[in-house]
């Protein structure tokens, strides 16, 4: 599949926007009062999932008709993240504004709090929804791409609500022990999804896509027109598996594996070290979840390519 | 509304395509575009003079070698909208635009709805709808809804453009719910089959294979034609294999 930059900026930004709100809900449930730094959490995370909707707009042929697109909820996961995207902006607000006004503990703050990390949380699984859904991409139809997209989103946000954290001097090591605990889940679910996706599967031929295996193998002789066409631009994009590789060992070992040791660090203190930790922390799960999002589109083919010359999808 | 028809449709209009007649002249894809390009609606048409020409067509038409040797044989396999029971594409479009007619089953997109956010082609594992880069929407065979009962147009007329100018006459419309058609009494006779049937779609348009060859061998009799590296006649045939002991 094709990885269009407008979607990988929307499901990274977005994720980690989620995953700021269910840490912040998550703190508030632990008794944290509300601070400088969860204000401006606040802010960080209504300006990422907002700056990622943006984004997913110019995936779009007619984005002036996007609003449309609220409507059919009970059929497509796309209509139902817009809708619980909206939502969560809702509920997020009203939970912000408890925690300002409410002391911990508080009844009604306590509720806002779940009912945001629930809206948080659902909005990321319809996003991954929307891939996992899709019958013609074997690459995504496993049950670890739900939980990686969560897991992601919850420690790409938590690590830079940390970098707040150590910003204004305040929250003590609770978010970074978190994100480091999301960071040691996504890599390993990460792995997972990996070795599934390596692991050879029974899908679709060539021989059933045409219907001719009865008499023989199949092949592509004649390609239907001599450029590239959309279906083969958006569905044909192929990465070399040795450059799959390679990118995913950048998104461990550059990326996610170093962000978790730094994050262990920068919880160990509250001075401008342990700051910076958590800063290149941050970076660095930021790049990781950048490239392991792109490999994500990259490295699934589609079943229309087996029309293509193709012969394993 | 992207929900599929509660009820199954009236009738079930589709495609049969003979991938024993077909010749891979691309008749059929040339009058698709024309019939669609020509009038109010657009397929785009990007630089055609150009190293990358790029464009929507509703119907594409490949060439297949199946088999290998002797018994290879090639087969030319023209692939538009099947027009499925179980569409994927209806369901996953957020906006409405893809719906599947409830008095026929035709699979249509309303371009006047349609966002261009390209998720429905991601559902389709026939790669029958593409994204037209001028309209900003996606686009797909219509099964020529706009000609097929046009009451304007000659009664021979009122078929898809795609089957009203195949030469070969590999291509046949109707109705597929109802058995006693022509076209369920062809899939019937020939063994016609869906496309990647594994991925429970239910395609409506049926594909019949080739046929067997005629006399019943697998190499088509092609075997007659290669030369034996004896000599013709039996005189030369006895001086041959003097020489050759």
């Amino acid at each position: 599949m094709h990885p269009a930059y407008s979607i990988i900026i929307f499901t990274a930004a977005s994720g980690a926007g989620y995953g700021q709100v269910i840490a912040l809900a998550l703190a508030a449930l632990a008794g944290r009062p509300a601070d400088g730094a969860v204000l401006s959490g606040f802010i960080a995370a209504f300006c990422l999932v907002g700056a990622g909707l943006l984004a997913s707009t110019f995936h779009l042929g007619r984005p002036g008709r996007a609003w449309r697109a609220f409507s059919q909820w009970r059929t497509s996961w796309l209509s139902r993240e817009a809708l619980l995207a909206l939502a969560t902006y809702a509920i997020a607000g009203g939970f912000a504004w408890a925690w300002l006004a409410h002391p911990a503990g508080d009844p009604l703050l306590v509720g806002l709090a779940l009912a945001a990390a629930v809206a948080a949380a659902l909005t990321v699984v319809c996003t991954a929804m929307i891939y996992a859904s899709l019958k013609p991409i074997p690459a995504w139809r496993n049950g670890w791409v739900v939980p990686v997209y969560l897991a992601l989103g919850l420690a790409s946000g938590a690590a830079w609500l940390a970098v707040l954290d150590h910003l204004f001097g305040v929250g003590g090591p609770f978010i970074g022990r978190l994100t480091a605990a999301a960071l040691a889940v996504a890599i390993a679910l990460k792995l997972a999804y990996w070795r599934h996706i390596d692991a050879p599967r029974d899908g679709p031929t060539p021989e059933t896509a045409t219907g001719l295996g009865a008499l023989g193998q199949v092949r592509l002789l004649d390609a239907p027109h001599t450029a590239a066409n959309f279906v083969m631009k958006e569905m044909g994009y192929r990465i070399a598996r040795e450059h799959g590789q390679a990118l995913r060992r950048l998104a461990l070992w550059g990326g996610l594996a170093p962000a978790l040791a730094l994050t262990g660090l920068a919880t160990l203190g509250a001075d401008a070290m342990t700051a910076s930790a958590a800063l290149l922390a941050a970076v660095l799960t930021s790049v990781g979840v950048t490239i392991e999002r792109w490999l994500f589109f990259a490295e699934a083919r589609h079943a229309a390519m087996l029309y293509y010359g193709t012969t394993y999808v | 509304m992207t929900d599929l028809p509660s009820l199954p449709p009236a009738k079930r209009l589709g495609l049969v395509i003979d991938l024993d007649t077909c010749v891979g002249c691309h008749a059929c894809a040339i009058n698709c575009k024309e019939w669609n390009a020509g009038g109010a609606a657009t397929m785009s048409d990007l630089k055609p003079y150009d190293r990358a020409p790029d464009g929507v067509w509703f119907n594409r038409v490949h060439g297949f070698e199946v088999g290998a040797g002797a018994s290879g044989r090639t087969v030319y396999f023209p692939r538009s909208c099947l027009h499925c029971e179980d569409a994927a594409c209806v369901t996953v479009c957020p906006t409405g635009a893809s719906f599947k007619r409830e008095e026929d089953g035709i699979v249509l997109v309303d371009e006047d709805l349609c966002i261009g956010c390209k998720l429905c082609s991601w559902a389709c594992p026939y790669g029958a709808r593409e994204y037209d880069l001028d309209a900003g929407v996606m686009r797909k065979c219509t099964l020529c809804v706009d000609r097929i009962y046009d009451q304007a147009l000659d009664e021979r007329d009122r078929v898809p453009a795609c089957v009203r100018t195949c030469p070969a006459s590999a291509r046949h419309f109707g109705d597929l719910g109802d058995p006693s058609s022509d076209v369920s009494r062809l899939v019937a006779e020939r063994g016609g089959y869906d496309l990647m049937p594994e991925m429970g779609y239910g395609p409506t348009n049926k594909y019949l294979p080739p046929r067997p060859r005629r006399d019943g061998s697998a190499d088509g009799g092609t075997a007659a034609l290669e030369p034996s590296g004896a000599p013709e006649g039996k005189f030369l045939q006895w001086v041959d294999r003097l020489f050759t002991r």
